[in-house]
């Protein structure tokens, strides 16, 4: 049974007046412990398909269920990583990385002490008693995802979690959070419009189209795991690579 | 640190140096009579004769501003909270409150003699009409700037609406909270002083109104010197809280400063 079923979503927004087609009958899932990835051009919909799943919205059309349970409310019940990372900058760093025990009433205790443990796995040792911005923006999302995995959640859900990082933190991230989901063994579902970073790290990967968005395709990545930055040049990965691409391409067209 | 403090501060002091002076060689030389323009010596020295009478003055003006301003507290606050919670009563109140502050207080003062006699009442009141609008504005202000992605991820982990107010966007806006403190402290001194214009037997206004009727010019400039102190005092006690309530604040906005060596 997959942990995460979407069937046949669509949502639409007005603004102005105007009416605006986010997703237009989108299906998916995710099975346990599985990576996936939706790729897509900014602006179709990825965040919102995210958003729906996590409970912070409501399809129009459609259904979403998690373990099975399509009724009951999504929210508090599957791990979520904003866009940006979220974090409160009156709290220190500690404080920020136990927001969710606390909100959720469980625990804090226990959760510093995992959160402390847990620090040098992120490198963020030193750092406990550090604002946000007192953090470099990798530090940043690998707190945020530490808060995110705190929560204790089945699914961990990710909104471009290295969108907003350099080039060449964000590789060195992209092996860091391959490592991470192996270790913490739960099912990621990832957003992203960097194709590259959604082979290196998926199982599955939904191709999204422009605005509507619907899934126009789904490919099985079929590479051998511990994967890593070396696969980059392989022509497994390029054949990969370039399908996703002209799948996009085509459906821009 | 401290030398950048000395820095920041000498141009202030400098120039308030070079008006007292100004001031003070303008009267010597131009031999303007006391009652029309006592010199900057003259009325430090009228203010050290005064201090025994003025003292209990300047404690009554005190002890007004100081309750004006927590009622202003108190009801700027409550108000600030009440308008972001219901976008009805935002619509209802807010006109209201632009419509408060465009009534002249030196109008109502009167008033409030009428319905609560000359004890210490009305001149609360006027305190806190002088300052709630700063602090309520400031107050809604500052929760509906909220970050929609925090407000987002506290929601995610099943948070009531409760928890988002109090863990996120009462913390978020607590700056704009200040702000509206900062500006409605530095009218307060000022609202009581009217209020006692009014009718009062004792504080710095009636002291000042005295001092004008028996045309000790002196004292009235004393007494203005000694309003300005309060005003500044009670400013600094609130930045003082505000730099240790916003730690995170202040050290977020502070910029290192790069500075070449040579």
């Amino acid at each position: 049974m997959p942990i995460i079923r979407v069937e046949q979503v669509s949502k639409a927004f007005q603004v102005d007046g105007r009416v605006f087609y986010a997703l237009d009958r989108v299906s998916m899932e995710a099975r346990q412990r599985e990576f996936v990835s939706i790729v897509g051009p900014s602006g179709c919909g990825k965040s919102t398909l995210l958003n729906l799943v996590a409970g912070l919205l409501d399809p129009d059309d459609g259904e979403i269920a998690l373990q099975g349970d399509r009724s009951a409310p999504r929210l508090g019940r599957v791990g979520y990583m904003p866009q940006r990372d979220g974090l409160l900058p009156w709290r220190r760093l500690l404080d920020n990385l136990t927001l969710g025990p606390e909100i959720m009433g469980r625990d804090v205790a226990i959760a510093r002490e995992r959160a402390r443990s847990l620090l040098p796995l992120f490198g963020l040792e030193g750092f406990e008693r550090s604002y946000a911005h007192e953090l470099s923006g990798g530090m940043r999302q690998r707190a945020a995802l530490l808060r995110t995995l705190l929560c204790e959640q089945e699914v961990v859900l990710l909104d471009e979690p290295l969108g907003a990082l350099d080039a060449l933190t964000r590789r060195t991230m992209r092996d860091w959070l391959l490592d991470i989901w192996e270790r913490f063994e739960r099912t990621m579902v990832f957003v992203t419009h960097d194709v590259d970073e959604a082979v290196l790290l998926s199982d599955r990967i939904y191709v999204m189209s422009p605005r509507p968005g619907r899934i126009v395709s789904e490919i099985t990545v079929d590479l051998s795991r511990p994967r890593g930055e070396g696969l980059l040049g392989q022509p497994s990965f390029i054949s990969y690579r370039d399908e996703i691409l002209n799948t996009l391409r085509e459906s821009s067209a | 640190m401290i030398r950048r403090r000395l820095r920041q501060l000498w141009p202030s002091v400098a120039l308030c140096t070079a008006l007292l002076c100004g001031w003070q060689a303008a009267v010597n030389l131009l031999g303007v009579q006391d009652w029309l323009l006592p010199s900057p010596v003259q009325i430090a020295r009228a203010g050290w004769q005064a201090a025994p009478i003025l003292c209990p003055h300047i404690w009554e003006t005190t002890r007004e501003t100081l309750a004006g301003f927590a009622l202003a507290l108190f009801v700027g606050l409550g108000l600030g909270m009440l308008v972001d919670y219901s976008s009805t009563v935002r619509a209802a109140v807010y006109p209201l409150l632009v419509l408060s502050q465009t009534v002249p207080v030196i109008a109502i003062a009167p008033l409030l003699v009428i319905w609560f006699g000359y004890g210490i009442l009305p001149k609360v009141i006027v305190v806190a009409l002088v300052c709630f609008f700063p602090i309520v504005i400031n107050t809604a202000d500052g929760l509906q700037s909220t970050d929609a992605e925090q407000i987002a991820l506290l929601r995610t982990m099943g948070a009531t609406r409760s928890q988002i107010f109090r863990k996120v966007r009462l913390p978020g806006a607590l700056p704009a909270f200040f702000t509206g403190i900062k500006v409605g402290i530095t009218y307060s001194v000022v609202g009581a002083i009217m209020g006692e214009w009014v009718g009062a037997s004792s504080g710095l206004g009636v002291f000042m109104l005295r001092a004008t009727n028996s045309f000790r010019t002196d004292w009235v400039f004393v007494s203005i010197a000694v309003t300005a102190m309060l005003s500044l005092m009670l400013f600094g006690a609130v930045t003082l809280l505000e730099r240790a309530a916003l730690r995170w604040y202040w050290s977020s906005r502070r910029t290192e400063e790069w500075e070449e060596i040579r």
